[in-house]
């Protein structure tokens, strides 16, 4: 039996498309035209677990893996939920990793364990307005000051900025390059930090996204993440997990895609047929669904990879370019075969042609993986 | 205070069922199933009861090997251990044969309560804690919004049209509940995880001392005779508004007997 398909996680399969049926596909649509999601849902999903599956036990997770995350991210989208439901339901998957991993018991208690529970929001801030793919290159700076650091700087594109309680920012605590760059946990409504109204995006329109600003904020040295200058190789590795999670999002939202115009190709009628019958439409048809065939399993096995070595860098950045090159062809062809309706707002294969365009962008470009898979070859 | 649990897999109330067309009876292998709807009310109910005063939660469900899936739900809700009577002997029985059955188990588990849900979504008999009340000479009570169960009573609020009833009896007794009790919860992640190693004991009809003779298709005092499938959908009837559209609807509502 598949890894992916043990009794148990069938059972959790079921779990995230019971609650996805009910708790958030009936809102979809309103949360995307807010802007944002409430935080109830928050509550709902931590009582069952499953905001925090691949969380060890002893911060307050589910002891599940990688895998039970994806699943169900998985189930979220091809029950009908939205790639920014996910996003900014999940935010905390990128916002609290570090912080575990550290192993600070008393960042764990107050930030990781109520996150999981729930009760509180996070953010994670690495990009900033001079640029994002440049990590190493980052400019918020935070000096030492006593029992603190004061922070001076600014973040932009921050998934759940807007409704975040702590924000794990990426500062320079110390010298130019990869080296001198820390993590700190931020608290909002800390003086002189603030945060802009929800940025106007092109999709994943149901999580907010804002820009933040630190103006000489007073940050306690306590809520630094690890080591000062450990910044750099905590935000690497938790990327991996970020880029599965990205490559997972748009394999499923082409699946979803290739459900929802599969019986609308049965039903549609053009000069007197239905486009099923059309042999051009069967193939685009099936080509559709061999693509994401490979982006599911290119996926999948980036996830294996990772799991069973623990360095899988090449074949996570592969299947993040493999399943969003997967997911931009096929929500396009959605959109072509379901004609002037899938231009329009009602129909959802339009929704997923605006928020897969992010993938390709958000946790390192395209260009970045590249540049990533480039350097692992040795070229 | 210990609480069993009855619970019935049915096909998914949203699939198409049907019939099977050579033994007439329900074709549960080729669709859906989930946990009968109002069963997941029980097993809140209990659950609710188990938290507040402690004992054990045991879910009985008689079934086919699949329905094992439906215990494990129950299991990860919170349940501590299952009974699963499963047998191909059993296959076809009615409501009679099943409460005979039923009640066999019964008689081997130590209860105060019996939690059933008021009905199954796919015979829709309504008649199982009624059967059981019979057959085990225990109390019934019937379409419970609330219940309380404290020193050898249990006291429950029985919804009517004008109000609810206060009604009490004597434990062990047998309570059906109906959907305004409670708003039942998700399984959880941790729950499928513990729901793996919880005790399920599966039995045949030997093992529970039910006569095979009495059970199944071929001796069940009740056959379905006939069936037909129901009549494709109508076309709507569209009422145009002069001014007096809501009157209308009204009247439509009425004579449907909606109002
Ligand atoms: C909706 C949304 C949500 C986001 N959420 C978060 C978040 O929660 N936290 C966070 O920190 N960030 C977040 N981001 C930011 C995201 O990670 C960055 O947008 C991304 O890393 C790219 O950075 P940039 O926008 O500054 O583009 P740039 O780095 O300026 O790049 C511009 C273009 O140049 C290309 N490029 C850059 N360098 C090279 C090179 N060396 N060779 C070839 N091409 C190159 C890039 O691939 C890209 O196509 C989010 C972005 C969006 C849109
Ligand atoms: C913003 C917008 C503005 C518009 N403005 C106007 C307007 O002002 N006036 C007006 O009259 N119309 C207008 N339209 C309608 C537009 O012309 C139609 O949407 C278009 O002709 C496609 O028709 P359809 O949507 O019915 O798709 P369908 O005809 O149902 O086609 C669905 C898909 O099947 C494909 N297909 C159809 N038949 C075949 C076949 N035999 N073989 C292979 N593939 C086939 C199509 O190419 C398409 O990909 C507008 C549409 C939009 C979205």
């Amino acid at each position: 039996m598949s890894r992916w398909d043990t009794a148990e996680r069938q059972a959790l399969r079921q779990l995230a498309r019971d609650l996805t049926a009910k708790e958030i596909a009936p809102h979809v649509a309103g949360w995307e035209r807010e802007g944002q999601l409430p935080r109830s849902l928050h509550k709902t999903f931590a009582n069952a677990g499953v905001l925090s599956v691949a969380f060890p036990e002893e911060v307050g997770g589910g002891g599940g893996d990688s895998i039970d995350a994806a699943i169900v991210a998985e189930e979220i989208l091809l029950g009908g939920g939205s790639g920014g439901v996910v996003a900014s339901l999940f935010t905390h998957g990128i916002a609290v990793p570090h912080i575990v991993q550290s192993g600070s018991r008393d960042l764990v208690d107050r930030y990781v364990r109520p996150t999981l529970a729930g009760d509180l929001i996070g953010a994670l801030a690495v990009t900033e307005p001079g640029g994002g793919s440049d990590v190493a290159g980052l400019r918020t700076r935070a000096v030492r000051d006593g029992d603190a650091y004061v922070v001076t700087g600014a973040k932009t594109y921050i998934t759940s900025g807007v409704r975040a309680d702590f924000v794990t920012t990426a500062v320079r605590t110390g010298d130019d390059g990869y080296g001198g760059i820390s993590l700190l946990v931020i608290d909002k409504g800390l003086p002189g930090f603030t945060v802009s109204p929800p940025l106007d995006k092109m999709g994943w329109r149901a999580s907010d996204t804002a820009e933040l600003s630190f103006d000489e904020v007073r940050v306690p040295a306590a809520n630094l993440v690890g080591d000062e200058g450990a910044g750099f190789v905590l935000i690497m590795k938790q990327f991996q997990s970020e880029r599965l999670a990205m490559a997972t999002q748009a394999w499923a939202t082409a699946q979803r895609c290739l459900d929802l115009v599969i019986p609308w190709l049965k039903d549609r009628e053009t000069f007197g047929r239905p486009l099923s019958s059309r042999q051009v439409v069967r193939h685009k048809v099936a080509e559709m669904a061999r693509q994401v065939w490979v982006a599911k399993t290119a996926t999948r096995a980036a996830y294996e990879a990772w799991l069973d070595t623990g360095d899988a860098v090449t074949e996570v950045s592969m299947a993040k370019n493999t399943a969003c090159a997967v997911c931009d062809h096929v929500v396009d062809e959605a959109v072509q075969l379901f004609g002037g309706l899938g231009y329009m707002r009602e129909s959802e294969v339009e929704r997923h042609y605006r928020d897969s365009r992010i993938l390709r962008i958000g946790g390192g470009t395209d260009e970045i993986m590249n540049e990533v898979i480039a350097k692992r070859l040795g070229v | 205070m210990n609480i069993v649990v009855l619970v019935k897999q049915v096909p998914d109330t949203w699939a198409e069922r049907k019939l099977n067309e050579g033994d007439k009876t329900l074709d549960r292998a080729s669709v859906d199933v989930v946990m009968n709807e109002i069963d997941e009310y029980a097993v809140e109910e209990a659950l609710r009861i188990k938290e507040a005063q402690g004992g054990e939660v045991t879910i009985l469900t008689m079934g086919p090997e699949r329905a094992v899936e439906t215990i494990r739900k129950a299991l990860s809700m919170g349940a501590d251990k299952a009974v699963h009577l499963s047998d191909e002997a059993l296959k076809g029985s009615d409501a009679v044969q099943t409460s005979y059955a039923l009640g066999k188990v019964l008689e081997t588990l130590e209860y105060d309560l019996v939690i059933v849900g008021s009905e199954a979504t796919d015979s829709r008999m309504a008649t199982m804690g009624a059967l059981l009340s019979e057959r085990l000479g225990q109390p019934q009570l019937t379409g419970a919004r609330k219940v309380t169960a404290e020193g050898g009573t249990v006291t429950i609020e029985r919804q009517t049209d004008d109000g609810y009833a206060v009604v009490e009896a004597s434990t062990p007794a047998i309570i059906s509940v109906m959907e305004k009790i409670n708003e039942p919860r998700y399984p959880s992640f941790k729950g499928i995880m513990a729901a793996k190693s919880k005790p399920l004991t599966t039995l045949s009809v030997g093992d529970a001392g039910v006569d095979e003779g009495q059970v199944g298709l071929a001796a069940a005092p009740s056959q379905v005779v006939e069936f037909s499938n129901k009549p494709p959908r109508q076309a709507g009837q569209i009422v145009k508004d002069e001014g007096d559209g809501g009157t209308k609807i009204a009247e439509y509502l009425a004579s449907q007997k909606f109002v």
